[in-house]
């Protein structure tokens, strides 16, 4: 009864190999997708952690710190908005793990499809995961007394900053997600990496009551720099070199982490 | 003696399949992992439309065959053609006619089934028409539209099974590699499951199959290779492996523990296989009623007590103790896994 179609007849399409980059890359950042929306804990992170940390800092450290003419509040969205972003792209570096250490990895290895497209969707999910998180961050600032002094202009530098910054963390996040041997391990792993990175920053708190050496590195890494850009325009200061060198960062980042994670995952995946 | 009809079965084989196709050859297959020899020297063809099955313990090579033929892995060495293409040179020819089904269900636990059909279809490259078409097919086949909206992780063990099953199967490929595909399935699943594996051998499938189920090789496959250790002990037919150990067991359950152990040292048969917990004995017989009297009256001598004597014919489990010397699950036993005879 059912024997005539357990097998017919497929034909598969014909397209290039660009095309089927793309394809490839869509069908599995849908997938990814797919898992913000169905997985609880993540949907949970996304809209919880930007209110906790704002809570904190606003109202249980924001009184004891002395951020100088301008207002903590102000001060503080701009550092909550960069940290939110780079503890989203943890979830590269845990679904990264997960594919690879659970058997769905030898399905897709088995099929036709094109190498990296794997890592593009998982990081192309944490782009649209981390644009919902921002706009939770920029919603919830609004609710604690934010007053922003942007234009259009800046906040269109902002949202293209930020795309570019989720971009660069979710690559090495990649990277991290292909060399740690466990689920677990791809956990903490990527807070080991991000957690110092956002909090000896200009997030929370001025640098300048850092001691010399801490401040040194504070003042000169690339989420301070992208924190400091993006802080300048929502509250229309000028922004200085840090607006030139946070595009910089997140494009060297790009640069260097995309062939670093290809290669990583071929050598994984290719036999 | 079991070279020797070993030796004579695949002789036969060989000269058998020359004038048919194969869909798999596999010659001089070897592997390893850095210091451990996985695979020492595979050599197979599976014929158009059949079914072969890969027996075997845990640890005898036989998913390091499958990942190899299945594009996964590369081998050390050897030569291996999936429908003429070349495993290693036409790696995307061979993936684009091969369905894999692995040891443990290769699905998204978020997605719904339909999801997982339609996401591998589409990464099978197959037209969204033909996708629509080719996933209610299979959900309607694989007795799973009623679970069709619903995420992976509520699904139970058979139907993540069948769903898995069901994915490989969305581009129809021409032959098709399952790594146990039935392990821990309740029977009944195990039994839908062989099922549909039938209808899609009659649909003019190739399939590989692996098992450590002796019930599930009888059953589907068209010839069985018993694997152990990385090599090859034996090919043939379910019945010509059978032969191979006589052509019946003779069965004799004692009474008393005390006797179990007085019965094993007396009977001094070929191929003595004993179960101390159910007290029974069993050997292949030859000589018919002039052995079975004989060894009556050796127990009757000792007076040993009898409780039950059978005839029955020999399972693969059989096959195996004869090959090997030990039992498919000794390893699980922690006992000693040599070959006997090589």
């Amino acid at each position: 009864m059912t024997r005539h179609y357990i097998n017919s007849n497929i034909k598969t399409e014909s397209q290039s190999r660009i095309f089927w980059l793309f394809s490839d890359s869509w069908v599995l950042a849908k997938r990814s997708i797919r898992h913000i929306t169905r997985n609880l804990d993540q949907l949970f992170s996304v809209a919880l952690f930007p209110i906790m940390f704002f809570l904190l800092f606003r109202y249980v450290f924001g009184g004891a710190i002395d951020t100088g003419s301008i207002s903590y509040v102000n001060f503080l969205v701009a550092g909550i908005f960069v940290q939110m972003l780079a503890f989203g792209a943890n979830y590269t570096t845990m679904n990264l793990a997960i594919d690879l250490q659970r058997g769905i990895v030898n399905r897709f290895k088995s099929l036709p499809i094109s190498r990296s497209a794997l890592l593009i969707g998982h990081v192309g999910a944490d782009l649209v995961r981390n644009m919902i998180t921002g706009l939770i961050v920029i919603g919830v600032s609004f609710l604690v007394g934010f007053q922003p002094a942007a234009g259009v202009i800046d906040w269109v530098l902002i949202f293209v900053l930020a795309a570019l910054f989720s971009l660069a963390i979710s690559w090495i996040s990649a990277v991290m997600g292909l060399i740690v041997k466990s689920i677990e391990a791809a956990q903490w792993t990527g807070f080991i990496v991000i957690f110092p990175l956002t909090f000896v920053s200009s997030a929370f708190v001025p640098t300048e009551t850092m001691p010399y050496a801490l401040r040194l590195f504070a003042e000169n890494q690339p989420l301070t720099h992208v924190i400091e850009a993006i802080r300048s325009w929502l509250v229309g200061a000028p922004v200085g070199d840090s607006g030139w060198l946070a595009f910089a960062w997140c494009l060297g980042i790009i640069i260097v982490t995309v062939p670093i994670a290809t290669w990583l995952f071929k050598r994984q995946t290719l036999r | 003696m079991s070279n020797e009809i070993k030796k004579n079965i695949s002789d036969r084989l060989t000269s058998d399949s020359i004038s048919v196709e194969n869909a798999v050859s596999v010659k001089g297959l070897r592997k390893s992992f850095k210091n451990v020899t996985v695979l020492k020297g595979i050599d197979f063809n599976i014929q158009k439309g059949t079914v072969l099955a890969l027996l075997g313990p845990n640890g005898a090579g036989k998913t390091t065959t499958v990942h190899i033929l299945s594009t996964l892995l590369l081998p050390d060495s050897g030569t291996i053609k999936i429908n003429n293409f070349d495993v290693v040179k036409e790696v995307d020819k061979v993936r684009s006619v091969i369905g894999l089904t692995g040891q443990y269900a290769a699905l998204d636990e978020y997605l719904t089934g339909r999801e997982n059909l339609q996401m591998i279809g589409r990464l099978y490259r197959l037209s969204h028409k033909d996708i629509d078409r080719r996933t209610d097919e299979l959900l309607e086949l694989f007795d799973l539209v009623h679970a069709s909206k619903r995420a992976v992780k509520t699904y139970s063990g058979g139907m993540r099974r069948r769903l898995d099953l069901a994915v490989s199967l969305i581009a129809s490929p021409p032959i098709l590699f399952l790594d146990e595909p039935t392990t821990g399935l309740d029977p009944q699943s195990r039994l839908i499951m062989w099922n549909i594996i039938k209808q899609l051998v009659s649909s003019g499938t190739t399939v590989l199959l692996t098992t450590q189920d002796m019930d599930e090789a009888d059953h589907l496959a068209n010839k069985i290779i018993v694997m152990n250790g990385g090599k090859i002990i034996a090919e043939g037919t379910s019945e010509e492996l059978k032969l191979h150990v006589g052509s019946e067991r003779l069965e004799i359950t004692v009474i008393n523990d005390n006797d179990f152990e007085l019965a094993t040292k007396i009977i001094q048969e070929e191929n003595l296989r004993t179960d101390k917990a159910t007290r029974k004995l069993s050997f292949a017989t030859k000589g018919g009623v002039h052995q079975l009297k004989q060894v009556l009256s050796q127990l009757e001598d000792a007076n040993i007590e009898v409780e039950n004597i059978s005839f029955h014919s020999p399972t693969l489990d059989d096959v195996f103790l004869t090959l090997t010397g030990h039992l498919t699950n000794a390893e699980d036993k922690g006992e000693d896994n040599k070959v006997v005879l090589s």
